[in-house]
């Protein structure tokens, strides 16, 4: 697995934070309006920079999301790897 | 069905184990106003909504809510992690570690454990989404409880701060989804019939 460095690591993670986040508040947004034009742009560039985004971590870190599997290097199973998020030893402690 | 993701909603990153906080901040998790018991309302009653707006609300804030307990148990594991056995026997921790070591198990920060009647599925939506709204103030003011504890703490306020400000977007939602059922009804009486039970179709999917 590449281990590549702790900051871009950090920061991309942070990225993909932040993005998702703005689509876990505009979804709740659409499901009660529903025909907003502003929200339904705004999710939809939110949504193509989040899947680039999960991509890239995938590639370089291993996978977030079991859809993003295959950009991952496959010669181990590096679903499993990946740390899970309450580990502090296994990140950037 | 769901998909996992391998990181958190918002991050926590503990460095100083405080075992009395844990106990506290437990409660969040598996306590009367905690995210389990927010989940499993949301995601029981979504059956019986009577429009796919609310359905839609009460599906994803729920899913939402699993990423909240999953917030929640993050800070007490990191709270807990290399405790001294000191600390636990003085923190009051201890009746918790007996049972538990520093596992993590649904409890309110009084020690009761937790269990489905802390929640209500009525079957009813203008009932169910009531009991909603109180449930996000009700966690909201567990929250503001907390932070008048952890303020001064940065790595557990923080997290804190995002869920506490989640409880408040989330009540907005539902008094929209509220909103909605009620437009299909009859202004003069909201309680003439159940309409997920006496007239289902009437209020169905028209949204």
């Amino acid at each position: 697995m590449m281990s590549g460095n702790c900051t871009s690591k950090k920061e991309l993670l942070q990225s993909i934070d932040q993005v998702s986040f703005a689509i876990d508040d505009l979804l709740l947004f659409l499901d009660t309006h529903p025909r907003e034009k502003r929200a339904l742009e705004y999710y939809s560039e939110l949504s193509t920079r989040r899947n680039e985004l999960l991509k890239k971590y995938a590639k370089f870190y291993g996978p977030l999301t079991i859809d993003t599997g295959n950009d991952s290097n496959l010669s181990s199973w590096q679903w499993m790897e990946q740390p899970f998020p309450w580990e502090q030893e296994g990140g950037c402690r | 069905m769901w998909n996992y993701e391998k990181r958190l909603q918002y991050p926590v990153n503990i460095k100083t184990p405080n075992a009395k906080l844990a106990q506290f901040i437990a409660s969040q998790y598996g306590g009367p106003d905690g995210e389990i018991g927010a989940s499993m309302r949301y995601l029981s009653q979504r059956f019986t909504a009577p429009n796919r707006m609310v359905a839609a609300v009460l599906n994803d804030v729920g899913t939402e809510e699993l990423a909240h307990l999953e917030i929640v148990s993050t800070i007490v594991h990191q709270l807990t992690k290399d405790l001294s056995m000191e600390e636990i026997e003085n923190s009051g921790l201890g009746p918790y570690y007996i049972d538990h070591t520093v596992g993590i198990w649904p409890q309110s920060a009084g020690g009761v454990p937790f269990n489905a009647c802390e929640f209500q599925s009525k079957g009813d939506p203008i009932t169910d989404l009531f009991e909603d709204l109180a449930a996000e103030q009700k966690a909201r003011s567990t929250y503001d409880n907390i932070l008048r504890v952890v303020k001064n703490i940065p790595e557990v306020a923080d997290p804190i701060r995002f869920l506490r400000a989640r409880e408040v977007v989330h009540f907005q939602r539902f008094g929209e989804a509220l909103r909605s059922v009620q437009e299909q009804l009859d202004a003069k009486n909201f309680y003439a019939f159940n309409p997920s039970f006496d007239a289902p179709c009437k209020a169905s999917c028209e949204e």
